[in-house]
């Protein structure tokens, strides 16, 4: 597949000029316009370019609200209001930023359960697996520095709570949490990092994508049937197939975006963070935004002691864990078949997987007493268990569906059939 | 077909555990809520004006001797979408506000419309200590502070519906729940019993009654149901000034990403027409 | 057939042009906020116009207030003093403009002006100068009774901002 040259001739001298110095053209030409991409992709797939778009989307609306805001305790929850009520578009602009975030993380879960179901991880692209793990991780952590910034009582206290996950690391975890805070408790030298991280990252975010997209177009682009790409009839050029496929697909997301930032911009968040911080109260039920639920839920699920390891860094470990364990995914799949489409026993306990993590998220917004002690513990064990016991040994076991010869064919088949 | 019923089965088993989970709840922990039929409610909801005047008649009255409204200025009273008092009335009304200004003679001037409302008490600890250790908190987002509770599959329709006015339907429960405590239940000194508050003890004595504030349209009751509407209402508009205009760009943003996304399907059909 | 392809060619292109035209539209329409967020919020626009009463400033004094982060003169003119900018012939100006002009008619004897040196904007001093007008002592720029330039580098007039009396002794300035 590297065999992608373009067929980019410089039309003026002064392309030329530019083509021997700056291929830029040539690059652009190469990757985003003639790059030969699988025929069969379906709309899961532009789930990558509305992500593309997401970032840019966060960052252009970000570096506006940073225009109007005040990192201070006293003023920061003051300054959000002045945007919202006074600044012009303010509350279109910092409800896009807003519900912007929730929407980024829809499209991040779908662009993930889709690599999960189609074996998009399996080599030769473990590479870009491991840098969506990377990317995945790097935008909660802005996502949740940027939920601090308007200091309301869930900013606060979401921020008290998560970096005291650093605190259960054995010997130097106090130290590191110390360091952390710029205190000893979430307050005025916090939030100022905060926000200077929250602009920093976003850009490191958009580096990691560069890597990302490198990596895929290195093997090129999986597809539904999992089978390689073997000839050029089986591929499209990116534009103008995926160009516009993928554009179409973002102004359909748009629309339910645009229902939230107009018609809800408070529902997916939490009322708590009206009320101004305030570090001698408490809210009764702290909950993170419901992108963080599913591994809050899994921080929380651990209340006993393991042989030397009390609960508290138990829980820190299994959410850690929970992470790594995407990290390594590559090779606890053993299955020789990429997409789920053609695996008989896998398909169940994947979809019981979507829902099992539906359920992780929501049980990370109820209370943690009676029932929902032992689900979350359920949950939590089916969460591991599907990558280390279940993934591993499928591949053994399971017999799977005949594959397609090709790509071509599978189309072909399609439309015959 | 297959995936079909993997996809239904999984379905039915999270609703399972999710509604098995919801009945669990302790049933008292969260009082009813008597939903109101606001004007502001829904996708085409909007304020009415009347209505919002009242309730800042009734704000200013009764709750603005304790409660603040740090977000709001005069001059956000004539807004079109808001109260829309007229101009000289907003600024009549500034003028009989005394505002402190280092810049002005003697440290004070009369207010003008580009100014804050005045902050009923100094400091939260002089508020704290004229009422009994507890502090009245600011009402400019009291609405968007509070919701209403609701179980498992009926908080999910909000999301279709954009139901937000928990926070209304919250302040106006409150207002009018105050009761004569059951028996056996014991209200300290500074205390009062309320049906809706979470603990039932609240420290604001019951501060509406029928007729304490007398509005200028005699159509309008001068019931407590009333004024806890219009009040509600007013302090609806407080935590969502621009809510209108959102709505009203909404409505546009919306109609044009349909037409747009139709034509990039037809543009999309067309290119890969040829492709197959 | 040749017209038959030639009015698919067209209706595509169609297609292209107005979903291509439909995309514009869009994206104006979105960076529009993103750019007219930059202009004054609605908190600076509520002090962008002022009120001002006059009646405590007395004949032949005058005061300086703030108005849009400038220092603004305020003063009441002497009889004498109006007299003597309405006998300064049209030649002697620098830059010419009739006292009438930079007065509201009917309230001759306020004469409000941006306290700035229209030279490099120091704030000049007032009842000095060799005209018994403003004086900057920045680099010495000498303006008369009714605040125009007489004498050294400033180019023009102190400027009159836009104003109105709203009452008898109220000044709206902005």
């Amino acid at each position: 597949m590297a065999n992608h040259a373009g067929n980019y001739t410089p039309g003026t001298g002064v392309e030329r000029w530019l083509d021997e110095r700056l291929p830029i053209v040539r690059f652009s030409k190469e990757h985003l316009m003639d790059f030969p991409t699988p025929k069969n992709l379906n709309y899961w797939w532009t789930f990558g370019a509305i992500l593309a778009f997401m970032l840019v989307a966060q960052i252009a609306t970000g570096v506006v609200l940073a225009m109007h805001y005040t990192p201070h305790v006293d003023l920061a929850f003051a300054s959000v209001e002045h945007i919202r009520r006074d600044v012009n578009f303010g509350r279109i602009i910092q409800g896009t930023h807003a519900v912007g975030a929730s929407m980024f993380f829809v499209a991040i879960y779908v662009h993930m359960f889709r690599g999960l179901y189609y074996g998009s991880y399996k080599a030769p692209r473990e590479v870009i697996w491991m840098l969506g793990v990377i990317l995945f991780v790097l935008v909660m952590a802005t996502a949740f520095m940027g939920y601090v910034l308007p200091w309301g009582q869930m900013s606060l206290w979401g921020a008290t709570v998560i970096t005291g996950i650093f605190s259960a690391i054995p010997l130097v975890g106090e130290a590191l949490q110390t360091l952390l805070l710029g205190g000893f408790s979430v307050a005025n030298p916090t939030l100022n990092r905060f926000f200077s991280l929250h602009y920093l990252l976003p850009f490191i975010i958009a580096a990691v994508v560069v890597l990302h997209i490198w990596a895929l177009h290195v093997p090129g682009n999986n597809n539904p049937t999992g089978v390689e790409v073997k000839e050029s009839r089986d591929t499209l050029p990116f534009h103008p197939y995926y160009t516009m496929k993928d554009l179409f697909a973002v102004v359909v997301f748009l629309i339910p975006f645009a229902w939230f930032v107009f018609f809800a911009p408070d529902i997916l968040g939490h009322a708590d963070n009206y009320i101004p911080g305030n570090p001698q109260v408490t809210p009764t039920h702290i909950v993170p935004e419901w992108y963080l639920l599913p591994f809050y839920t899994i921080l929380r699920a651990i209340d006993f002691n393991v042989l030397f390891i009390d609960s508290k860094l138990g829980g820190v470990i299994a959410m850690a864990g929970s992470m790594l364990v995407l990290f390594i995914l590559p090779w606890l799949d053993t299955s020789r078949v990429r997409s789920g489409t053609f695996r008989p026993l896998f398909k169940p306990f994947f979809w019981l997987f979507v829902v099992n993590f539906i359920a992780l998220a929501y049980l990370g917004a109820q209370p943690a007493e009676g029932i929902y002690i032992l689900l979350a513990k359920i949950c939590v064990a089916y969460y591991f268990a599907y990558f280390l016991i279940i993934l591993p040994l499928l591949g053994r076991f399971e017999r799977p569906a005949p594959l397609p010869v090709s790509i071509s064919e599978s189309v072909l088949g399609k439309a015959n059939g | 077909m297959m995936l079909k019923k993997t996809i239904l089965g999984a379905i039915a088993f999270a609703s399972l555990a999710l509604l098995g989970g919801g009945a669990v709840q302790a049933a008292d922990e969260y009082a009813h809520t008597d939903q109101q039929n606001w004007s502001f409610a829904g996708v085409f909801g909007t304020y009415d004006q009347n209505q919002l005047q009242r309730g800042f008649q009734v704000y200013r009255e009764v709750c603005s001797s304790c409660h603040g409204l740090d977000f709001i200025s005069f001059r956000n009273l004539q807004e079109a979408g808001g109260p829309h008092f007229s101009e000289t009335q907003v600024r009549a009304l500034a003028a009989e506000y005394t505002i402190a200004d280092e810049t002005a003679d003697g440290g004070t001037r009369d207010g003008v419309p580009a100014d804050g409302w005045p902050a009923p008490f100094p400091s939260e600890q002089i508020a704290r200590d004229s009422n009994g250790g507890a502090f009245p908190p600011d009402l400019s987002l009291i609405t968007k502070a509070r919701g209403v509770h609701m179980d498992f599959p009926w908080w999910v329709f909000n999301y279709f519906t954009g139901y937000q006015e928990g926070g209304a339907d919250y302040v106006y429960n409150l207002l009018t729940s105050y009761e004569d405590a059951p028996d056996g239940v014991e209200v300290a000194p500074g205390q009062y019993y309320n049906a809706y508050f979470p603990g039932h003890m609240i420290a604001m004595g019951a501060p509406l009654s029928d007729g304490i504030v007398s509005y200028a349209d005699e159509a309008t009751p001068e019931t407590l149901e009333q004024y806890a509407l219009d009040v509600s209402a007013f302090l609806q508009w407080t935590g969502d000034p621009h809510m209108m205009d959102r709505k009203a760009t909404g409505f546009r943003v919306i109609i044009f990403l349909v037409v747009f996304a139709i034509l990039m399907y037809m543009v999309k059909r067309r290119i890969w027409r040829d492709a197959h | 057939m040749a017209t038959a392809s030639e009015t698919k060619a067209t209706r595509r292109d169609f297609l292209y042009i107005a979903t291509g035209a439909v995309g514009a539209v869009g994206v104006a329409g979105a960076a529009w906020p993103l750019i007219n967020q930059l202009n004054p919020s609605a908190s600076v626009l509520a002090l962008a116009s002022i009120r001002f009463d006059v009646s405590s400033v007395e004949e032949g004094s005058s005061v300086t207030i703030l108005w849009r982060g400038l220092p603004v003169f305020v003063r009441h003119r002497t009889p004498a003093e109006i007299e003597e900018a309405r006998a300064v012939p049209m030649e002697d100006l620098k830059d010419p403009q009739a006292d009438q002009d930079r007065v509201l008619e009917g309230h001759e004897e306020w004469l409000i002006m941006v306290a700035n040196c229209t030279h490099l904007g120091c704030v000049p001093v007032g009842e000095s100068g060799d005209f018994d007008g403003w004086f900057c002592p920045c680099h010495g720029s000498h303006y008369d009774t009714s605040g125009r330039i007489r004498r050294g580098p400033a180019p023009a007039n102190l400027v009159v901002p836009p104003y109105a009396f709203v009452s008898d002794t109220v000044v709206e300035i902005g």
